[in-house]
C-alpha cells in the first residue's frame, strides 16, 4: 500500500499526538480525546455535506455508538473495548442501513429535519427507559484492552486518548481516499448536479444511501470512544442540541480538508471551555459569534486559512 | 427490428397545456432526423419523456422493440439511450476534466469504488483524448463556470457519448452559440458521432444547419408533429412554412434559447 503526502502528515501528526500523551496534564488529555471524538462525528456530517446535506441528526449515530459501548458493558458483558467500539459501529450500520432506506429520498430541508426527528425519537425512547437510567443515563463499566485493564483514572484516560488518535488516524486515512474514490467524487457531483449523475446511468440514491451509512459508522465510532472517554452515556447524546453542535464544528472547520474537523473540534473545545469559565452565562453567546465570524470571513471554514496560500497563486 | 425508437400516441399534459398530442415518431437504426419547432412547440418534452425523465399521460415507447416506459433516465441511459441538454448540465464547480473522468468512471460501472481512486491515470489520458477529439482540450483544468456556453455544449455531448450510445438525442446543441460558430461545433459533434455509428435525432432551429446533417425532418407545431419527411419536402411545406419557419412576414419570431 502506497501512502500520499496528506496520510504521511497525519500519521505524524498522530504520533506526535500520542507521545505528547504521554507528558500533558490529564485535564488536557481529556479535553483532546474528547475533541477528536467529536471529530470522527463531525466526519459523518461532513461526508454527508459533501453530497449537499446537512443531517441534523448525527447524535442519533454518536448516541448509538455511545450505548452501545455503555450497554455491552453494563449488561452483556462485553468488556473489551475494541469489541464494544466494533459493536457499536455495527448497530449504527444496521441503523442506518434501515433509516436509509428511507431517508435518501430526501434532499434538503426534508432531509435535515427527518434525520432530526429519528434522532428525537431515540432521545425519547432512551428518556423513558427506566432500566437505562432515564434522563440522567448510567456508567459505562471498567473496560479491558486484549484482556489488559488500564488502571482506573489516568490510565485508562491516556489509553482512550491513544485508542481515539489512533482510530482517528486510521479513519482520516480512509477517509481522505473515499473522499478522491468514485462515491466520494460522485457524492460531490450530486451536490452539484443530481440531474446529470442519473443521466450518466448512476443511482444518486444508491450513492448517497452508501454515504449515509459509511458517515454513520464513522459517527458511531466517535460515540462510542466518548463513552468510554467519559465513562457515562445518556440520552442528551441524541438531543438536538448535541446535532448541532457537530454541524456548527463541521462549519468551523469547512470541507476542504480530512484534517479540519479535529482542527475545528479541539477549538471548538477550547473556546467552549473558556467561555464558560469566564462568562459562564453567556458562552453560548461567544459560541455564536464565533460561528458569526467564521460565516462572514471564512465562509469555507479555519481550514481555509491554511489552504489560502495555494488557493491564492491559481486565482 | 429495424426501428430503434418507436413511439406510439405519445401524450402529455400539463394541466390544461397539451406539450405532447399522439406522437407516433419512428426511427430508424443509423438515422440522423432533426426536430424543428418555435419555442414551446414541445420539443424538449418529447426527449424528456423518451429518456425517462417525464412520464407521458398516455403512449407507450419501444426501444429496440422493448418497452421503456416507466424506466428511470438511469435504466434508459444504461440500455443506450444518451441525451444533451438545452443548456449543458455539468458539474459547474469541478474542471473540465473531472466532468468527464466522473463520466468514464460512471460508463465502467454501476457501484462506484469506496477507496481506490477515481482520477485514474487511465481514466484522465481518455478523458484527454476525448477533450482533443471535441476540440475543447485547451479547457482541460478550468472551472465549467469559467468556460464559454459553446465549450460547454461540446462537453455536455461528449458526456453523454462517453457510455456508448445506440442513439444520442440532442436537444438544441447549438443554442446559445454564436452564428459563426454553429457549423464548427455541430460539424465536430456529427463527426464523433459518426465514427460510433449513432443514431441521432436532434433540435435545432437554424434550418441551414438542419439541412446540412439531417436525412428526416420532424416538425413540431403545439404538441403535435406537422410534417415528417425529406428536409426539402418538409420545409416546403405549407403549413412548416406559415407555423414554424415562418416564412411569412407577420409569423417571423426570434428565436430564443428557452
Ligand atoms: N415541467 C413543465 N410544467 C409545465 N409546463 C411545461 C413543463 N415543461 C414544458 N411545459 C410546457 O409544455 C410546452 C412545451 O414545452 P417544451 O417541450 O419545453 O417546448 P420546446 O422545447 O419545443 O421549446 C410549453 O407550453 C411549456 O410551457
Ligand atoms: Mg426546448
Amino acid at each position: 500500500m502506497r501512502f500520499d503526502k496528506t496520510e504521511i502528515s497525519l500519521a505524524a501528526v498522530a504520533i506526535a499526538c500520542v507521545l505528547f500523551g504521554f507528558v500533558s496534564p490529564g485535564w488536557l488529555i481529556f479535553l483532546m480525546t474528547i475533541a477528536f471524538a467529536k471529530a470522527l462525528v463531525v466526519q459523518g456530517v461532513v461526508m454527508q455535506m459533501r453530497s449537499g446535506l446537512v443531517s441534523f441528526g448525527q447524535g442519533l449515530f454518536y448516541c448509538i455508538g455511545g450505548y452501545t459501548v455503555g450497554m455491552g458493558g453494563q449488561f452483556f458483558g462485553i468488556h473489551d473495548a475494541i469489541a464494544a467500539l466494533a459493536l457499536g459501529v455495527l448497530v449504527a450500520i444496521v441503523v442506518a442501513m434501515i433509516l436509509g432506506l428511507l431517508l435518501t429520498r430526501y434532499r434538503d430541508i426534508f432531509f435535515a429535519m427527518l434525520s432530526l426527528a429519528f434522532s428525537m425519537i431515540l432521545f425519547g425512547i432512551l428518556v423513558k427507559s427506566q432500566s437505562l437510567g432515564s434522563t440522567d443515563g448510567f456508567n459505562v463499566h471498567n473496560w479491558t484492552v486484549f484482556g489488559w485493564a488500564p488502571e482506573v483514572g489516568a490510565g485508562s484516560q491516556q489509553t482512550v486518548f491513544t485508542m481515539t488518535v489512533l482510530s482517528g488516524l486510521v479513519i482520516a486515512v480512509l477517509i481522505h481516499r473515499y473522499t478522491k474514490a468514485g462515491i466520494g467524487v460522485i457524492c460531490e457531483a450530486i451536490r452539484e448536479n443530481e440531474v446529470r449523475v442519473e443521466y450518466l446511468g448512476l443511482s444518486p440514491r444508491w450513492v448517497l444511501y452508501g454515504n449515509y451509512v459509511a458517515a454513520a459508522s464513522v459517527s458511531a465510532l466517535g460515540g462510542g470512544l466518548t463513552a468510554l472517554a467519559t465513562g457515562h452515556v445518556d440520552p442528551e447524546m441524541a438531543y438536538w442540541t448535541t446535532s448541532g453542535e457537530f454541524i456548527f464544528i463541521a462549519l468551523l472547520g469547512g470541507l476542504g480538508h480530512v484534517a479540519a474537523p479535529f482542527i475545528a473540534a479541539i477549538v471548538f473545545s477550547v473556546v467552549r471551555t473558556y467561555a464558560i469559565e469566564f462568562v459562564p452565562h453567556t458562552w453560548q453567546m461567544i459560541l455564536g459569534f464565533t460561528l458569526l465570524g467564521v460565516i462572514v470571513f471564512l465562509p469555507k471554514g479555519l481550514w481555509s486559512l491554511v489552504s489560502r496560500e495555494k488557493s491564492g497563486e491559481r486565482a | 427490428m429495424t426501428n430503434i425508437l418507436e413511439t406510439r400516441s405519445l401524450n402529455k399534459e400539463f394541466g390544461a397545456v397539451i406539450a405532447a398530442k399522439d406522437l407516433n415518431v419512428k426511427v430508424a437504426k443509423g438515422e440522423i432526423v432533426g426536430v424543428i419547432g418555435s419555442n414551446g412547440a414541445g420539443k424538449t418534452t418529447f426527449i424528456n419523456m423518451v429518456t425517462g425523465y417525464l412520464k407521458p399521460t398516455r403512449g407507450e415507447i419501444l426501444f429496440n422493440g422493448k418497452s421503456i416506459l416507466g424506466h428511470s433516465p438511469r435504466a434508459i441511459t444504461r440500455a443506450g439511450m444518451a441525451r444533451s441538454f438545452q443548456v449543458a448540465q455539468l458539474f459547474p464547480e469541478m474542471s473540465v476534466i473531472d466532468n468527464l473522468v466522473v463520466a468514464l468512471a460512471a460508463a465502467e460501472s454501476p457501484r462506484p469504488s469506496f477507496l481506490s481512486p477515481l482520477r485514474s491515470d487511465a481514466r484522465i489520458a481518455r478523458a484527454e483524448e476525448i477533450l482533443t477529439e471535441f476540440g475543447v482540450v485547451n479547457y482541460r483544468n478550468s472551472t465549467v463556470t469559467a468556460v464559454p456556453q459553446g465549450a460547454r455544449k461540446l462537453v455536455d455531448i461528449a458526456m453523454a457519448l462517453i457510455g456508448n450510445p445506440q442513439m444520442l438525442l440532442l436537444d438544441e446543441p447549438t443554442s446559445g452559440v454564436s452564428m459563426d460558430e454553429k457549423t464548427g461545433l455541430m460539424d465536430t459533434v456529427m463527426n464523433a458521432v459518426r465514427q460510433h455509428g449513432v443514431t441521432v435525432l436532434f433540435v435545432e432551429h437554424d434550418m441551414d444547419v438542419v439541412e446540412r446533417y439531417v436525412s428526416r425532418v420532424l416538425a413540431f407545431y403545439s404538441g403535435e408533429i406537422i410534417a415528417d419527411g425529406k428536409p426539402s419536402a418538409v420545409l416546403a411545406d405549407e403549413r412548416v412554412r406559415d407555423l414554424v419557419t415562418g416564412h411569412r412576414p407577420t409569423q417571423k419570431k426570434g428565436n430564443g434559447a428557452s
